[in-house]
């Protein structure tokens, strides 16, 4: 029986490698502005548009790429700036173990190709994808990734290319995409998952957390403590009931 | 058009300690059956993460809570997240958001 279910499940559309590619589409618009306003950035702190795409190409996180080219800009020494990124962006060792449930069917070298692209909007849309099955195709997940990384690398360039002409971005509300993006992934994760109240103060915690941790630290170490802190009352909350 | 040989080392010093914690859990977790509670508390993650990055976005500005008159991002939330409830679709939820922030920052 649970055979069968497998079968269908991986023989369906839903799980293909073009569908990855639909579901990755409303990201675009969040990889494409932020992409761009990365670039553009980078531009404005002196690097070169290679430099720049030579980033994207390796590193392919949004964060640590404006940190970089602040951090560039104001001279910072390269092992202030390497340990910087490794803060901003040890949020991911949260996100790849959430992840880790739906892919043990796959060998060690494949969950590493995956974990290799995994972005906060890529997660967003697989952790939703996966919130009603077991496991996650790796074809679904390879569609999914292979528009988001092009797209990412291309946007940058091109802001890198036009921000010579482009000092404002921020005009046009495309900063905000990213935002809107983790409002709407937020939502369906809420609404999908049926533990609403529960789920409500996970979020209320996790946001209160953010705010008080990050007066007194940055706001990527304060994202940790606060993801780290409401997931924990969320379990708690569990046990009591 | 060059790449110079500090940035160049800056950028494969920042992919590694990118690379490392995206790839870790996924290749070592996956391969253990962990424990109930371990897995409840994994469930919250998504959530969690999601709000924290939120709140940090639209609450802080360098450390310090944004004043409530200058906080444009946060009233458009507003109309953000009523799109979201009710179309439940992203591509949706994501234009009205940049639309309406668009709006505002013109106007005000």
């Amino acid at each position: 029986m649970q055979q069968e279910n497998v079968q269908l499940r991986l023989g369906s559309s839903e799980d293909s490698f073009l569908q990855g590619i639909k579901d990755c589409v409303p990201t675009l618009l969040g990889y494409l502005s932020i992409g761009f306003a990365a670039g553009v950035v980078g531009h404005t702190s002196g690097l070169s548009v290679l430099e720049i795409t030579l980033m994207s190409i390796l590193i392919y996180a949004g964060s640590a790429q404006f940190i970089i080219a602040g951090m560039v800009a104001n001279h910072g020494s390269i092992a202030a700036i390497v340990f910087t990124v490794f803060i901003v962006n040890l949020r991911h060792l949260l996100l790849s173990a959430a992840l880790s449930p739906y892919f043990r069917h796959l060998t060690t070298l494949k969950t590493m190709m995956i974990g290799s692209l995994l972005t906060d909007e890529t997660f967003g849309v697989s952790i939703n994808k996966a919130s009603n099955q077991s496991s996650l195709s790796e074809k679904w997940m390879n569609g999914l990734n292979v528009t988001a990384y092009p797209n990412w690398i291309f946007a940058t360039m091109a802001g890198a290319f036009f921000g010579q002409w482009i000092t404002n971005p921020e005009k046009f509300g495309l900063d905000f995409a990213l935002s809107a993006m983790f409002i709407g992934l937020l939502v369906l994760q809420l609404l999908g998952r049926k533990k609403l109240a529960r789920d409500l103060i996970v979020v209320i915690s996790a946001v209160v957390i953010v705010v008080g941790i990050s007066m007194v630290t940055s706001g990527s170490v304060a994202v940790i403590i606060a993801t780290i802190g409401a997931a924990t009352i969320g379990v708690l909350i569990e046990k009591w009931k | 058009m060059e790449i110079r040989w500090g940035i160049f080392a800056i950028i494969i010093g920042a992919s590694l300690v990118t690379f490392i914690p995206r790839v870790l859990p996924l290749m070592v977790l996956s391969r253990l059956q962990k424990p109930d509670l371990a897995m409840r508390w994994l469930s919250y993650i998504p959530v969690a993460v999601m709000a924290a990055l939120l709140g940090n976005e639209l609450l802080m500005t360098d450390g310090e809570i944004t004043p409530l008159k200058d906080n444009i991002e946060l009233f458009a939330a507003l109309p953000t997240f009523l799109i979201a409830i009710f179309t439940r679709s992203l591509l949706g939820t994501i234009l009205v958001g940049v639309v309406t922030v668009m709006i505002l920052r013109f106007l005000f």
